[in-house]
């Protein structure tokens, strides 16, 4: 047995191994550091002294603008978008029982993409449209996977076939789109579809977060039964779980938690694929780790956005170019670590 | 994930006979629409009249300059990619697997839009041999990072690697592309895949390639079912793991980076043939690869087809059409039986 770190309070639990418990530890002071990072840098750079002083009442009014209004909403985002990225990956490769089974794989990310190209393509254009297409388009591709993948039960491994076809047939339209589109609605187009984090204001976040705060509280249940689920149908089942609900519960889940994301930054890749692979490799857990999930695509998506913003002064990258580089580059550089210990 | 061998026995082999002749046929009948529809609406005694005793003409050359080379390249690519996925989720036991997972994809486009971006490229001569390179360079090094330490390259550790550095690959592209309207207009078009308008050669240029990729490949293919085993297993019954694995990678790069560099990026056939193979033929990889070099093809023509004749007189590129025609049959074959590999 490794040592387990375990708190109760009256009907609740939580255990937490040794390692994952300082790991989890590190990760949430690291991102921290992020937060506070991004408060700071600017085209107006301040201390931190400065960035405390900001938060306060009654302080320099430019320097609240900056802090308040311009900086924090995006600080903000990051992490919490990072961790139901992180969260939603996590539980649909339990789900699915294959790492490759995030939902960028199997579609979310290109209905979305989709969403929105319906949306240029009608002539709607603006925020509000975009992010109504680009959630409804996701929606809808999630419920036309699930049905088309269910039959007589939902089986994990149809479930990513079937989304990886359905991925594949909505890539196309979109990749039709950008050929025959004009050159700048077609970029305008791309950007969306690489996920960015320049428009982000605090109304439509503090919506976001409520949604998200929504659907985490679902998750110490949804945390127990993946592991159930995770020992085959059959000893779950026996164990007295009811199989079916679950999984509606868990595809429900993922995909909400997508949602919430798409809808203001649009498709950011990789995050949701990377996070509980590289959070499992750190915390040595064998088993599905949904906080580490949470706390890696959190600092994750934040370190990404940092890089993206200040990396090439004058050009804003969209911030899921940057995940996938610094996500991939992590993650391979881990599974190298790995060959040379084992 | 293991194919199991067991329904190897369900099918007679007259069964499989049957299905490999009835595919033949197909891909002939295949072959002559290709050459026979198009933009100009020619009458079939033309055609036939210019593949016998060409007499120069408008429509003669348009024929035979531009409908053969175009079918022809057509079943190159369509057998490259649909015999390259086989030996990929044959691989990498993971039936999720498509030969992009080496980085093949990602490689050439990665050094596509470098040349386009940073070299000035501009003449699709030069595509080509920038892709290969791209392609090659991309499989090496993925397969180098995933064949370190004892273990050698386990498939699972192929497919994370492939996946995270592919991941990076498209990133670095994506954000050349952003950066540059330029750049993204080119890449915009190679991305959409195509194998009309190719400059003169590129048949010949890329047919060494595949011959050989597809020699190593049948050369492969017993031993690919004792790997279907897992590799302990294989071992014991005398196979040599790592040697077949080197083997079958330098076949997957060879197909694909050839496919790839000249037609762009035809997804979907390499993931969804093997699967529709499977079904009709079970799991034995020596009747696998055979059909799937038939009917990779098919799809590849069949795709090219539709794409000249949904929007006639204009056209939609190849790869734009695979994954809407394909992607119905693979859904409909998941719900009909059990999932292929699971």
């Amino acid at each position: 047995m490794t040592r387990a770190l375990v708190l109760r309070a009256g009907p609740f639990s939580l255990r937490a191994s040794g390692r994952a418990f300082v790991v989890d530890t590190i990760l949430a002071c690291v991102l921290l550091g992020c937060v506070t990072v991004a408060l700071m840098l600017g085209s107006r750079v301040l201390s931190p002294g400065e960035v405390l002083a900001a938060l306060a009442p009654g302080a320099d009014a430019t320097d609240r603008l900056v802090v308040l209004e311009w900086r924090a909403p995006r600080a903000l985002a990051a992490a919490l978008f990072g961790a139901c990225l992180g969260l939603s990956g996590a539980i649909f490769q339990s789900l699915t029982r294959n790492p490759l089974g995030s939902p960028d794989v199997i579609g979310l990310s290109a209905g979305s993409y989709t969403g929105v190209v319906c949306v240029l393509s009608l002539g709607g254009a603006g925020y509000a449209a975009l992010a109504t297409g680009a959630v409804a388009g996701g929606l809808a591709t999630a419920l036309a996977v699930y049905l088309l993948a269910f039959q007589r039960g939902m089986h994990g491994f149809r479930l990513i076939i079937v989304g990886i076809a359905i991925s594949a047939m909505l890539s196309s339209v979109n990749r039709w789109f950008s050929v025959k589109a004009d050159l700048d609605v077609a970029l305008q187009a791309a950007v969306w579809g690489a996920g960015t984090l320049n428009n982000v204001e605090w109304l439509p976040l503090s919506y976001s977060a409520l949604a998200a705060l929504a659907l985490v509280l679902a998750l110490p249940a949804a945390g127990r039964r993946m592991r159930q689920l995770e020992l085959g149908d059959d000893t779950a089942g026996m164990l007295g779980l009811s199989i079916e609900r679950t999984k509606v519960l868990l595809v429900v889940l993922g995909t909400a938690l997508t949602a919430v994301v798409t809808a203001i930054t649009g498709p950011v890749a990789f995050i949701a694929l990377a996070a509980p692979q590289i959070a499992r490799r750190l915390t040595g857990h064998g088993s599905v780790d949904l906080i580490g999930a949470a706390l890696t695509g959190a600092v994750l998506l934040s370190i990404s956005d940092l890089i993206a913003q200040h990396a090439i002064s004058g050009v804003a990258l969209p911030v899921g170019a940057v995940t996938v580089c610094l996500g991939g580059g992590y993650l391979v550089w881990l599974l190298v670590r790995e060959s040379k210990t084992s | 994930m293991t194919l199991t061998a067991t329904r190897a026995a369900e099918r007679p082999v007259r069964a499989r006979v049957l299905w490999f002749a009835v595919s033949l046929l197909v891909l002939a009948a295949m072959f002559v629409v290709s050459i026979a529809v198009g933009s100009a609406n020619l009458p079939l005694s033309t055609v036939w009249s210019a593949l016998l005793s060409p007499d120069g003409g408008i429509d003669h050359s348009t024929i035979r300059t531009l409908r053969v080379p175009r079918t022809i390249l057509g079943v190159l690519v369509g057998a490259a990619l649909g015999v390259a996925g086989a030996l990929m989720q044959g691989l990498t036991r993971n039936p999720l697997a498509d030969p992009g997972i080496l980085g093949v994809n990602s490689g050439a486009g990665f050094a596509i839009v470098t040349g386009v971006a940073v070299l000035g490229v501009t003449r699709i001569e030069q595509y080509l041999w920038l892709g290969f390179a791209g392609a090659v360079a991309a499989a090496a090094v993925v397969y180098a990072i995933a064949a370190r330490g004892r273990g050698g390259a386990d498939p699972l550790r192929l497919t994370l690697v492939g996946v995270a550095f592919g991941a990076v690959l498209t990133g670095a592209s994506q954000t050349l592309a952003l950066i540059n309207p330029d750049t993204f207009d080119r890449f915009r078009y190679w991305d959409a895949g195509s194998i009309t308008d190719r400059p003169e050669g590129t048949v010949s240029a890329i047919l060494p390639f595949i011959l050989i990729g597809l020699v190593l490949a049948f050369a492969c293919a017993r031993a690919l079912n004792a790997l279907a085993l897992g590799d302990d297993l294989a071992r014991a019954v005398g196979a040599h793991v790592g040697l077949i694995r080197l083997a079958g990678v330098v076949a997957v790069t060879l197909l694909c980076g050839a496919a790839t560099a000249a037609a762009g990026p035809i997804v979907f056939v390499g993931l969804m043939i093997p699967h529709a193979v499977r079904l009709l033929v079970g799991p034995d990889q020596r009747w696998i690869l055979p059909l799937a070099l038939v009917l990779g093809p098919v799809l590849v023509l069949t795709s090219d087809v539709i794409g000249r004749l949904v929007i006639w007189p204009a056209e939609l590129q190849v790869g734009v059409v695979t994954a809407f025609l394909g992607a119905p049959v693979l859904i409909a074959l998941v719900r009909r039986r059990k999932p292929s590999a699971s």
